[in-house]
């Protein structure tokens, strides 16, 4: 752990292999002190309270693989990578300028050729249940990632509590359908609806706020949901949750073995994937429809706010944008698209919880956010891919995943500290339409 | 009113806990400006540290004063240096790297860091809760009463009374070294301006890193003093402690010490009351309420400077 990739503590000319060695002696030491209470000793309950059993092979073996590490770090890696960063900023300008140029040029064939793949996926050989639950579940991720983009990326407002609409989407639909039999098709643009309503009630108190206050009372506002989700035990069935929510229905037909149903309908054979495929293109379209509505909105006045807002609050307020109405827009479109994906996850699962709508989930969505590169959507996919796609492939190692998870989220940011698409295209331009290196647009202030 | 009385004891010892954990947090956003999500984590690993330290002592039941309290020093002293250790690798790791970095990349890494730390627990110690047996036992009964319902004592706990002084103490320390120390003057430096500071010839990457160490020292003493008030920890204490914690800090102002102290214990206090008074459950709505509300007429928090806009 105490290997980072940053240039203080080698102050010592890095090449030498004594100072590497002191170094990656120091740097074992600390892994030592970190690992031996922690990794070293291990409480065990026994009959007559807490007992230790001792673990030093376990010690052992992570002091040796940081000591390894850190000097392959120090004698192998930095001498060839480092030179790189002490370069005069021209040439950094320059190297960045081409980086740019060619990421651009790659993000033009790889948008397309992503949106092609996600199309044809279902009707793919290896497309098997457990692929397009993955598919299923990463198009989810991308969705509310999009949707978390508009207040984040675009307007520049720290969301901690994105979850919250999420939750109020699934519980709208849950709710909705259990007693009122409202269908799918009435009730996703019904939670969309109240999904935004919430974004306007949660947004106007914190209008004032500034920075980290507001992210802090969006944290509030959603572990204050789940918590009422958890202990209003009429509406919510509380920790129980609601379960047997309708499944959507394609255009009225049923997925099911009936007379009525989809199969018979199209008088092929029943075959239970065909509920998984509808359900993959439908989470498939509604993620297209939050792209494709953000995108046009950057082009509207009020998107063109947005960014403005981002970039200068006081200069927008200064020209005449009212940023109390900018920021609530922002906040409830963010949240109408929150409670789309909602209202999709609980008509897939067909069971919610408040366990399903923890602080974890928020931040996991800000980090495919920022991870991918603020206000980038092709990064919000690359970042959806890599992180859900990625933690799935780690199913086997159940107990270590969210280990290498979190490491992965902070090995990912130090690396590219601006996400994985650090540029721009601006949405406004004169003649010719430049990619910006992303250092030179502002970030979320609030 | 004996009640209440009793109700405001165990509030300011929640609360004390709270304004621990909390200076870590606004000293921390004091001097670089980012919310350590990983905060709450390290004091969960501050308390697993002391319950391994208070372990391997081997203290038994029926140990004399003296012997408990010197075992409590020792344990004390060994979560500390270890968590903040931690504290200071953590940084190291995960924040120095992204220094100049803009200001949502840090946010990022110390979520990842959270759950890096949390999971790094779980694994290595299991995911069940960690029972204690008491260690400090006793108290002092200072009301009672006879109603209806039967006598009503109102009794401190000394582990109560050891919270309280322990906060206390601590809180005079460090008011200490941040007035007059030069470490606290490199720290007040920093948090003013970092350029400048750096060009006066202050070391900015230690006085930061120094920020971190004292930070996790503090939550580990927080730590220590969870594990032995409520006798069971897990590897998830962090979360809810960190989220509580960090309202804490911004309701009293973030980048104000004792605003820190001062949300900790109305956090506390809202907490105890609302259980005491009305329905257990929403004592965390309750809390986040008041923070909202507050936040709605104070925007900067209770003893927060007014943020400056420069053009």
């Amino acid at each position: 752990m105490a290997a980072g990739p940053a240039p203080a503590l080698a102050a010592a000319p890095a090449h030498s292999l004594r100072a590497g060695i002191i170094d990656a002696l120091i740097a074992a030491f600390i892994a030592l002190a970190i690992a031996a209470p922690i990794i070293g000793l291990r409480t065990v309950s026994l009959e007559g309270g807490l007992a230790l059993t001792t673990r030093w092979g376990a010690v052992a073996i992570a002091v040796a693989v940081v000591f390894a590490g850190r000097l392959a770090l120090t004698l192998l890696w930095w001498p060839r990578h480092k030179p790189a960063r002490r370069d005069s900023a021209g040439r950094r300008l320059l190297a960045r300028a081409r980086d740019s140029g060619l990421a651009e040029r790659a993000m033009l064939l790889l948008a397309p050729a992503l949106l092609i793949f996600a199309i044809a996926l279902p009707a793919t050989p290896f497309a098997d249940r457990y692929v397009l639950d993955i598919g299923i579940l990463v198009l989810t991720y991308i969705m509310l990632g999009w949707g978390l983009n508009i207040v984040v990326g675009l307007a520049g407002l720290l969301d901690l509590g994105y979850v919250a609409f999420y939750a109020v989407g699934a519980y709208s639909y849950a709710l909705l359908a259990t007693h009122f039999g409202l269908s799918f098709w009435i009730c996703l643009p019904l939670a969309g609806f109240l999904a935004a309503m919430w974004g306007l009630i949660l947004g106007f108190p914190v209008l004032r706020l500034r920075g980290d206050y507001l992210a802090i009372v969006t944290l509030a506002f959603g572990e204050i949901i789940r918590i009422v989700l958890l202990n209003w035990y009429d509406l919510t069935n509380g920790p129980d949750g609601i379960s047997r929510i309708p499944r959507p229905s394609f255009f009225g037909l049923e997925f099911d073995r009936g007379e009525g149903g989809f199969a018979a309908f199209f008088g092929i054979g029943y075959s239970s994937d065909h509920r998984i495929v509808f359900l993959y293109y439908l989470i498939l379209a509604l993620a297209l429809l939050t792209n494709f509505v953000t995108l046009r909105l950057r082009r509207l006045p009020v998107g063109r706010a947005w960014e403005a807002l981002r970039e200068d609050e006081i200069a927008c307020r200064s020209l005449g944008i009212n940023t109390t109405a900018t920021k609530l827009t922002a906040f409830a479109t963010g949240a109408m698209f929150g409670g789309f994906a909602g209202s999709f996850f609980a008509t897939r699962q067909g069971f919610i919880s408040p366990e399903s709508f923890v602080f974890l989930e928020s931040a996991l969505v800000l980090a495919i956010v920022v991870l991918g590169g603020l206000g980038s959507q092709i990064g919000v996919v690359i970042a959806a891919l890599v992180m859900i796609g990625g933690f799935e492939l780690f199913r086997e190692f159940e107990q270590y995943r969210m280990l290498v998870f979190g490491f992965a989220i902070v090995l990912i940011m130090v690396w590219r500290p601006r996400g994985i698409i650090a540029s721009r295209t601006p949405s406004i331009f004169l003649k010719e339409r430049k990619s910006i290196g992303a250092e030179s647009v502002g970030e979320g202030r609030g | 009113m004996e009640y209440f009385v009793q109700q405001l004891i165990n509030g300011l010892t929640l609360g004390s806990i709270y304004g621990l954990i909390a200076i870590g947090y606004t000293m921390v956003y004091g001097i670089i400006g980012m919310i350590n999500f990983a905060h709450g984590d390290i004091f969960m690993i501050g308390a697993f540290v002391a319950l391994i330290a208070l372990i391997a002592i081997g203290l038994t039941a029926g140990a004399g004063l003296v012997i408990v309290i010197l075992a409590l020093l020792l344990a004390l002293l060994i979560a500390m240096a270890l968590t903040a250790i931690y504290g200071w690798t953590v940084e190291r790791f995960a924040y120095r790297p992204l220094r100049t970095s803009f200001r949502l990349a840090p946010l990022i890494t110390a979520i990842g860091m959270s759950i890096v730390l949390q999971n790094f627990v779980q694994v290595t110690q299991g995911a069940r809760v960690k029972p204690l047996q008491p260690i400090v036992t006793g108290g002092y009964e200072i009301m009672r009463t006879t109603t209806e319902h039967g006598e009503f004592i109102v009794l401190v706990s000394n582990i109560q009374i050891l919270i309280i002084l322990t906060t206390v103490l601590l809180m005079a320390v460090f008011a200490l070294i941040i007035a007059r120390t030069p470490l606290g003057r490199a720290q007040r430096a920093c948090e003013q301006d970092r350029t400048m500071a750096a060009l006066l010839g202050i070391n900015v990457d230690r006085t930061i890193s120094l920020t971190f160490v004292i930070g996790a020292a503090l939550a580990s003493v927080a730590g220590l003093m969870y594990l032995l008030y409520y006798g069971v920890i897990d590897f998830f204490i962090g979360f809810v402690a960190g989220i509580k914690a960090f309202t804490a800090a911004v309701l009293g102002g973030i980048g104000s010490l004792p605003g820190a102290m001062l949300g900790g214990l109305i956090i506390g206090l809202i907490e105890t009351f609302w259980s005491a008074y009305f329905t257990i459950e929403y004592k965390d709505v309750a809390a986040f309420s008041i923070l909202v509300v507050v936040l709605i007429f104070m925007p900067s928090g209770l003893l927060g400077r007014p943020e400056v806009e420069k053009v």
